[in-house]
């Protein structure tokens, strides 16, 4: 813990590095993801196709959206790895701007055009 | 960056909640279901997906060392970003020939407004990814800066998963 030697810095320094090989995926694992993506992009467009699913299409498309945006910001963001600090920092804004969404359409959907 | 990522967070949740606050009110057409080709911006969307995982590519290239394949991913993103912005271009002329312009309709002002920003985006993200590239031919961008890479890729995924939700609000939910 007190060695001035600096033999600890280089475990220290080594096991960061370890820390930083197995915190990030590798490529195999980020073509897995961008395939899982391009399938959900697919499933979407076929969905918004098929006729006999227009009265629940909109929470299907809202779902697949956000399993796409969750999958980007946690593996290619890496958020899923990095410091939770950053999640909370790119979070709360979200939170806020989807509040702001839900307030706005309530506002004027009631007040502006009586619906 | 993530800063700066959150505050782009509630500026681009200001544009799609206007959007959605004006949508099926507008007066005059075209409507959207007159202009929109959902097949040709499914493939947009599918070209900026792989962009993403072009970006996080060069990112793991920079971090092994290998500066070279990095320059392969780097290159390979932007040519995806411009085929990307080119893409819209060609589409909003298509939509100005139908008639549909930033004053005709409610759905003309809202709709250029949110994905014309989030092109200017993109196309930012374009500079800086050519940026890094020709940076890196001057052997400026190392195995040490891989964090300028890993910035540059925040930016570029988080104008990616804009575009998510752009593509489903926007184009797909029914109107």
């Amino acid at each position: 813990m007190h060695n001035p030697t600096g033999t600890e810095v280089t475990e220290v320094t080594a096991s960061e590095a370890n820390h930083q090989a197995h915190a990030h995926p590798r490529a195999g694992e980020y073509v897995r993801i961008a395939v899982i993506l391009a399938f959900i992009t697919m499933v979407e467009v076929l969905v918004y196709y098929q006729e006999s699913l227009h009265s629940v299409i909109v929470p299907i498309l809202l779902v697949l959206s956000a399993v796409k945006f969750s999958l980007v910001a946690m593996f290619f963001m890496h958020l899923k790895f990095d410091n939770r600090l950053f999640s909370t920092i790119f979070t709360g804004p979200l939170v806020l701007a989807f509040a702001v969404l839900i307030a706005l359409l309530t506002i004027f959907h009631r007040v502006l055009f009586g619906a | 960056m993530w800063s700066f990522l959150g505050s782009e967070c509630l500026f681009f949740g200001s544009l799609i909640s206007t959007y959605l606050v004006y949508r099926n009110h507008s007066l005059v057409g075209p409507l959207p279901q007159d202009v929109f080709d959902i097949p040709y911006t499914s493939v947009s969307a599918f070209v900026l997906l792989m962009s993403s995982l072009t970006m996080v590519l060069a990112l793991a290239a920079i971090q092994q060392g290998n500066v070279k394949q990095m320059r392969v991913w780097l290159l390979a993103t932007a040519l995806l970003g411009t085929v990307f912005v080119s893409g819209q271009v060609y589409e909003f002329t298509g939509f100005v020939r139908e008639g549909l312009s930033l004053q005709k309709n409610l759905f003309g002002t809202t709709f250029f407004v949110l994905t014309g920003f989030h092109g200017a985006h993109v196309t930012v993200g374009v500079i800086i990814l050519l940026s890094l590239f020709l940076n890196s031919l001057r052997g400026k961008v190392t195995q040490k800066d891989s964090l300028t890479v890993e910035l540059a890729g925040l930016y570029w995924h988080f104008v990616d998963v804009v575009w998510i939700v752009i593509f489903t609000v926007v184009y797909l939910l029914p109107y």
